[in-house]
């Protein structure tokens, strides 16, 4: 039983840092721009097409093309506003939301007749398919990198949001954008940026799945509902609370996978979101 | 320095402002007085390219900024400080300052702001690792005044400054206005206390209803029977 548990513990924690980093990308867009991305998912689902047909076509290793999907999503995530996002915010709400929403199934729909519906997954890399024991515990070596590679690049993206003059002008940005703009900060440019911050790290997570989780054109569903779930547990906008909510989902799905029923587990998580909203509509960090 | 030449400015579609013309000259303190809804934040934001003009042209330092960008106007050495002060309450003291010299690339020049700031006002650099969301009313606006002046602004736009500040308080924020002419600045201050504005003011003009219907020396305008009248209840 200890054996098991420490086994679920691992395994949650490794998971959790790939969901922390999925949402990532969600709180920041939403922190700066008040605006959900639906089509998150989608950018996760293109970052781990980016990987695979790198990898594939290329003969990459499956680690090295992270800088590929990361470039891929940055410039996806950068047009999206530019071609898309900036007009909608003249609209309503209503019309913000839709238009993600659309961007979602235009970007599902068109992987779906380039790619085919087919699942496909990578055979070939340096860490797939690899264990090593740490004590009674079997951990797959891709699992370990990718969780390792997680927790890098978040915090990479958090010391660059914090510790860098871009970076606090993104923050100034997010808190007040008009007073932002008389500090003479493009708050247009920023909104962008926001986006291809926000494209580039799901790219990366992406590339990082693809060696153990294989892709296909609606991947994007079950990714993007939990990045939901995680960025509302954690705070809208709030990064800290993206990083301990994704680790939390991670320990509750292994938890409950293994434990009590894998049917179970998803219905466990949008519980406990429903209880934090209820008792903490702000969500367990609040606001920033 | 600025020279505004009959503007027309429109908020969602509807003119606001209808033709104000005014100018500052290099080292005076300007102040525009005028009642709630005469259109004075509209003209600062006209000026700092948050609106633009629909008529007529706004010059500075010799050059047309009429359709310049916000971030340009900050550039050429237009600061804002809004009203409400509008600081980053979640940020230290120092973030906030440091985001007021966004516009600077000169790192020394920055550092020399600094200084500048926090010798202008002491209890900013006691308190630069605290959150700004934790300081009063008066400090906040202290601390917005500061923000602005670390850009290195060649013009410096106040908007209300003393706004739900109590009056011990607001008699220091416009002494810190009066230093600051003083020490050579060139300021458009708008403010609701029309009395003490139009005597730290070497010039001024009345704004209603989107137009400027008169100008004159702070002196002239205070002995004015629109003034009088219209602000002063005399």
């Amino acid at each position: 039983m200890e054996v098991l548990v420490s086994q679920a513990l691992v395994s949650g924690i490794l998971m959790g840092l790939v969901f922390s980093l999925i949402a990532l990308g969600l709180t920041i867009i939403f922190g700066v721009m008040n605006i959900v991305n639906f089509a998150h998912g989608e950018f996760l689902m293109i970052g781990m097409y980016a990987a695979y047909w790198s990898a594939v076509i290329l003969s990459m290793e499956p680690l090295l093309t992270l800088p590929i999907a990361a470039a891929i999503g940055f410039v996806l995530g950068i047009a999206s506003y530019y071609l898309l996002v900036r007009h909608l915010l003249r609209g309503p709400m209503i019309a913000q939301l839709l238009g993600t929403f659309g961007l979602m199934l235009f970007l599902r729909y068109l992987a779906l007749f380039i790619f085919g519906p087919n699942f496909k997954t990578l055979s070939k890399g340096v860490l797939i398919g690899k264990t090593f024991m740490m004590g009674p515990v079997v951990i797959d070596w891709s699992k370990f990198f990718v969780g390792l590679l997680s927790l890098v690049s978040f915090l990479l993206v958090y010391w660059i949001i914090n510790y860098t003059k871009t970076g606090k002008a993104l923050l100034a940005t997010s808190i007040d954008a008009e007073a932002a703009s008389y500090m003479g900060i493009k708050t247009e440019w920023m909104n962008g940026l926001a986006w291809g911050l926000g494209g580039a790290t799901v790219g990366i997570a992406g590339a990082l799945l693809i060696n153990f989780y294989y892709v296909y054109p609606t991947v994007g569903i079950l990714f993007c509902m939990l990045a939901f779930a995680t960025v509302a547990l954690g705070g809208f906008g709030s990064i800290k609370g993206a990083f301990l909510a994704g680790l939390i989902i991670g320990l509750i799905e292994t938890f409950f996978g293994q434990f009590v029923s894998s049917e179970l587990k998803f219905a466990v998580i949008y519980a406990l979101y429903f209880i934090v909203v209820a008792l903490r509509p702000e969500g367990m960090f609040g606001w920033k | 320095m600025l020279k505004v030449d009959k503007i027309e400015v429109k908020y969602g579609g509807m003119p606001v402002i209808h033709e104000v013309s005014f100018e500052i000259n290099e080292g005076e303190l300007v102040s525009m007085v005028g009642a709630n809804g005469a259109g004075k934040t509209t003209i600062l934001k006209t000026i700092e390219g948050r609106l633009h003009p629909t008529k007529g042209k706004i010059e500075f330092e010799n050059e047309d900024i009429s359709k310049s960008s916000t971030s340009d106007a900050v550039r050429r050495g237009i600061t804002y400080i809004p009203q409400e002060r509008r600081i980053f309450t979640p940020l230290s003291v120092e973030e906030n300052l440091r985001l007021g010299a966004y516009s600077l690339k000169d790192k020394e020049k920055i550092e020399e702001n600094l200084e500048y700031v926090y010798k202008l006002f002491p209890i900013l650099k006691e308190r630069r690792k605290q959150k700004g969301g934790t300081f009063s009313g008066g400090e906040q606006q202290m601390l917005a005044i500061a923000r602005g002046l670390m850009a290195s602004p060649k013009l410096l736009m106040l908007d209300e400054p003393s706004l739900g500040l109590m009056p011990k308080l607001v008699t220091e924020v416009l002494e810190v206005v009066k230093k600051l002419s003083e020490e050579g600045h060139t300021i458009l201050l708008v403010e609701q206390n029309v009395r003490e504005a139009l005597e730290l003011a070497d010039r001024a003009y009345v704004l209603q209803t989107g137009r400027t219907i008169q100008e004159g020396t702070g002196e002239e305008l205070l002995q004015s029977d629109i003034v009088k009248k219209a602000f002063l209840g005399i």
